[in-house]
């Protein structure tokens, strides 16, 4: 992986150097960030995320880098274990001089690098891990969040179900950390907005090994009036086609979390769920009013000549805030970026994104649509953007959710 | 009642790719005695080779053409794995083949990437089986009952091979003894490529006739190993109509499960086998394992004696040049090494306990996992200081090690094996489902050495200290008598007993030795990582800690650390090439076949060819 990264990048310096006369701005060592992910065991979604990354990079080298030197990603793959991730990230900071760290999609990957970044006070951006512990039980000064946590989402999406008559709920969830925060999230809030509401049943699968059949009977025993899906990639697939089946989902509506994301609706073709209210990414609907999201989904579809998954956009993001936050602080010391981070605002495809101060948690937030078939592709319609700077509890309940600070 | 013979239909559906898969493995190890990690693999292989031939072939000869296919393609890959991976080590110690095996499992996932991709793939449907049937007004998916009405079908005609035709007679002879049936003349290799094929190939069978109820996956191999080795488990390794019954108990209870205590997902297959192994330590349908009384394999083990002082003195070396590292290395260095030290004593613990003690432990996770938890809970809940976390960690290993150890104990083999992989899976769930004490995935962080142990140097001396000392003891276990008794047990327990040795006591202790051992690696592992999850109990990390003894070398004193070592350091080394797993699986392959006595054992036999130590024959 590191020699492709760096063949690449010989290339593509050499390229600069013949072509863009913004490469004779540059001088120096490039500025140098650790990238740990699980490139192997999750390459479904690692993949986009890597593309999206080095698009960034492409664009943010073409205009000049940062602080007038390049900016270069060194990836690694931790196999998708924490002890191993903290040894890379040790390797990373200690020995190839990155300034800081980024990366993981699985949350407990991202819990042991973020408690790393807190002990040895190095930065660390937490770009996909979804856990609401990252920034909150275990948040660390050092830790900053991109992505919109499991309890935004999830919050995003009871909103939308306390506004039906809809009363008895049955949920559906991996038996995991994910799964049980966003059960409880969703649960919370859709309690609080509508207290009439009742939990008629909860499923818990073990992940990646749903036994759909039994899932799907045991959740149309309850007969619930609704039903909450947090399953997500194989274990989606299997729910969604045995509940097509045998009829659950019938006079039902189903909110999904992550559900409309490409990265899990586009493996269903033309199984995928229909009329389902679900967060995720409508690459495919964007046109000349939606700006910038629009301008990414052709720039990646044009270097990569593949379409964008969610992946991608929240790489091309979380290398644009790491951009941004050196370019804040002037310098790449540790400490400096910290404070840059604070508080930073980002420009990105889905608009202007703040690293808030109370909690390093970022605004981004996320696409909530209803499930439709069109021409055999699952795809998202009537789709809003919500910012996620709108489904947090109040500063309040923030710091005491947040122990460290 | 309506739902109750549908859960029961759903339940005996799912049985149905189960029971294939099982038997493929039951049959394999039957005759070969090789226990085969790598059947996900084949199961995984026949999914994807399924889903692409269905793709091409139309219409519903299309589809069942395709599922057949799918299973003579994927037995003809296994006939390639067997005669090129298998074969050249069938001579080696009992188990070590399950080390190829695994080498093949890394290949096998690295090729899958590189020719169908990282997506999932959703399975096509079964052509003319999409609707549902009502039975009793409840919605029972057709082709759920195709499955039911094959599965007797393909039992039938396995029965039928195994207990009808001349065939079968030769795979049952050779079932009981093999070398009986090599002196009776019947040529042993091509039946053993032969079973071997028939194994696989139902393997490929039962990936491929999922389809329609799921899909290709590139974690399906892993995902389904656990379920067919308890399946085989419980019915009886080697036995068919137990892994039908087995399957169909696992299956149908899994579905009970499922919509009465929803939270039981993660455990219930595991109790059931643990409830079933305490009342029939050989499964439902399977017979005392014989294997041991015939003696081992290969040539005798040498007795075991001090190492000379041309060996010391090149440990010692080796000792003083890794007291230099923090001098001579980098801060990375320094945290590589304690890494690897870890390991290396985690993996000595488990050498330690299969090497002298021949107890081959699929779950010695759940001490090393165990011993960092017990530490990871004091100091988040005590507020307990590193020194005392550390000591304690060790006795709470060593106390699960008590209690699993007496119960595990009560099976012997390939039984144990399982029963101890069984307890490492209920420890895991146990943690991995008490998020509120444990934290569940989330895991316990923020567990730092004490100020004075907070540099990565101070913190390597003191691993290097720990793990030392403790691979030492554990050598001069061996060396002690207690080390002899556990070698007598292991060689004959008959007559160990007779000279008035208790060997299940004996093994006990040794059991519950090698989990201390393994504690203390588990308490000097959670304060170098600063965090502790469930991923230490998987069954993975046990895994893990098998093959490195194995490519150590069993048969050495020194195989452990030894293994561990070099396959820390290689791997670490791999794994920033983007087809490491590729690469690794082929390294391991190739250390099997080349060294089958291990790293250790062939490094040994190589320093004697030289000169450079005294060979066995010239005893002191």
């Amino acid at each position: 992986m590191q020699r492709k990264t760096f063949l690449r990048g010989l290339i593509g310096a050499a390229l600069l150097a013949g072509t863009s006369p913004a490469a004779f701005a540059q001088s120096g060592e490039p500025i140098k960030i650790g990238e740990i992910n699980h490139y192997k065991r999750m390459a479904a979604f690692a993949e986009p995320y890597k593309k999206g990354i080095e698009l960034a990079l492409e664009e943010i080298n073409a205009e000049g880098g940062v602080l007038g030197r390049p900016l270069e990603f060194i990836f690694r793959d931790d196999q998708g274990d924490p002890g191993e991730a903290i040894k890379i990230a040790e390797e990373l900071m200690t020995r190839d001089g990155a300034v800081m760290l980024t990366g993981t999609i699985l949350s407990n990957v991202g819990l042991a690098i973020a408690s790393l970044a807190g002990e040895k006070k190095w930065v660390y951006l937490a770009a996909e891990p979804l856990a609401d512990a990252v920034t909150w039980s275990a948040g660390n000064p050092y830790t900053f969040r991109l992505r919109a946590s499991t309890y935004m989402q999830a919050a995003m999406l009871a909103e939308a179900a306390a506004k039906t008559d809809a009363v008895k709920y049955a949920t559906i969830a991996p038996n995991y950390a994910y799964g049980k925060d966003a059960v409880a999230a969703f649960k919370e809030v859709l309690t609080k907005l509508k207290p009439d509401v009742e939990f008629v049943a909860e499923q818990w699968p073990a992940l990646f090994k749903i036994d759909s059949g039994a899932e799907v009977q045991a959740l149309e025993r309850a007969k619930p009036d609704a039903i909450y899906n947090v399953t997500f990639g194989t274990d989606l697939a299997k729910f969604v086609r045995d509940g097509n089946t045998r009829g659950l989902f019938q006079g039902r509506t189903v909110y999904g979390l992550l559900s409309g994301e490409p990265e899990y609706l586009e493996p269903l073709g033309d199984e995928a769920p229909e009329g389902w209210v679900v967060t995720g990414y409508p690459w495919y609907d964007f046109n000349e009013d939606d700006g910038a999201n629009k301008t990414f989904v052709d720039a990646y579809q044009d270097r990569w000549g593949e379409t964008p998954k969610i992946g991608s956009l929240v790489g091309y993001m979380a290398a644009e805030s790491i951009a941004a936050a050196i370019a804040k602080a002037g310098s790449t010391e540790t400490e400096a970026i910290r404070a840059a981070f604070e508080g930073l605002p980002v420009e990105t495809p889905v608009g202007q994104i703040t690293y808030r101060e109370i909690d390093n948690q970022a605004t981004m937030g996320a696409f909530v649509g209803t499930t439709a078939l069109q021409d055999g592709a699952g795809v998202m319609v009537d789709w809003t953007y919500l910012d996620g700077a709108d489904y947090l509890p109040s500063d309040e309940e923030v710091k005491k959710l947040r122990p460290s600070e | 009642m309506g739902l109750f013979l549908a859960q029961l239909l759903t339940g005996l559906a799912n049985a149905g790719a189960l029971f294939m898969v099982a038997s493929g493995l039951s049959l394999i190890f039957g005759v070969t005695r090789i226990v085969n990690f790598a059947h996900g693999s084949f199961y995984m292989l026949g999914a994807y080779v399924g889903y692409t031939l269905m793709q091409v072939l139309p219409g519903m000869v299309g589809f069942w053409g395709a599922i057949l296919l799918a299973g003579i393609i994927v037995g003809l890959i296994g006939v390639i794995v067997e005669i090129c991976v298998l074969r050249p080590v069938y001579s080696a110690p009992e188990l070590f083949q399950l080390v190829a095996t695994f080498g093949v499992i890394l290949v096998i996932q690295d090729l899958t990437l590189m020719i169908w991709g990282a997506e999932d793939l959703l399975g096509p449907r079964a052509p003319g089986l999409k609707g549902v049937v009502r039975i009793l007004d409840e919605p029972v998916p057709q082709y759920d009952l195709a499955l039911i009405a094959i599965t007797p079908f393909v039992a039938f005609a396995l029965w039928y091979l195994i207990s009808k035709t001349r065939v079968g007679i030769l795979v049952r002879a050779a079932t009981q003894d093999r070398e009986m049936v090599g002196a009776l003349g019947v040529n042993q290799s091509w039946l053993f490529t032969g079973v071997f094929f028939l194994g696989c190939a139902l393997a490929g069978l039962g990936g491929a006739v999922q389809l329609p109820k799921g899909g290709a996956d590139l974690l399906m191999d892993f995902n389904i190993l656990t379920s067919v080795f308890v399946v085989v488990v419980i019915g009886g390794m080697g036995s068919l109509p137990g892994a039908y019954l087995a399957a169909v108990i696992i299956s149908v209870l899994n579905v009970f499960g499922v919509s009465y205590m929803p939270q039981s997902t993660l455990v219930l297959m595991f109790v059931v086998m643990v409830v079933v192994l305490i009342f029939r330590p050989f499964g439902l349908f399977g017979k005392e394992e014989v294997a041991g009384e015939h003696g081992q394999v290969g040539e005798p083990e040498r007795p075991i004696k001090p190492a000379g002082l041309r060996v010391r003195m090149l440990v010692l070396a080796g000792l003083v040049l890794l007291g230099l590292i923090p001098v001579l290395g980098s801060n990375f260095a320094e945290v590589l090494a304690t890494d690897i030290l870890i390991f290396c004593l985690f993996a000595a613990s488990l050498h330690f306990m299969l090497g002298q003690g021949g107890l081959v432990s699929f779950g010695h996770a759940a001490f090393f996992g165990g011993g960092a938890y017990v530490a990871a809970l004091l100091v988040t809940y005590a507020d307990t200081p590193m020194e005392l976390a550390m000591v304690l960690a060790p006795l709470g290993a060593g106390l699960a090690a008590v209690v699993i150890g007496w119960v595990c104990l009560r099976s012997t083999g390939v039984y144990f094996a399982m029963l101890t992989l069984a307890f490492a899976q209920l420890l895991w769930s146990l943690v991995f489902q008490w998020g509120d004490i444990t934290g569940g995935d989330d895991g316990l962080v923020n567990i730092w050495p004490s100020a004075w142990a907070s540099s990565n140097t101070v913190f390597f001396y003191l691993a290097l200290v720990i793990c030392v000392g403790g691979i030492l003891l554990l050598r001069h276990a061996a060396h002690s008598p207690f080390g002899y008794a556990l070698r007598a047990a292991r060689d004959s327990a008959r007559q160990a007993e007779a000279m008035g040795i208790h060997t299940k006591r004996i093994q006990w202790v040794a059991f519950a030795f090698a989990g201390a051992m393994a504690g203390i690696a588990g308490g000097l592992f959670v304060f170098s990582k600063g965090s502790v999850f469930p991923n230490e109990l998987e069954i993975a990390r046990s895994f893990d800690a098998l093959i490195v003894v194995f490519l150590g070398g069993v048969k050495t004193l020194s195989g452990g650390w030894v293994g561990g070592a070099s396959f820390e350091a290689v791997k670490d080394y791999l794994t920033r090439f983007e087809y490491w797993r590729l690469a690794l699986g082929l390294l391991i392959i190739g250390v099997v076949i080349l060294a089958p006595e291990g790293i250790v054992g062939s490094l040994r036999k190589l320093g004697e060819r030289i000169g450079f130590l005294n060979a066995a024959e010239d005893k002191r």
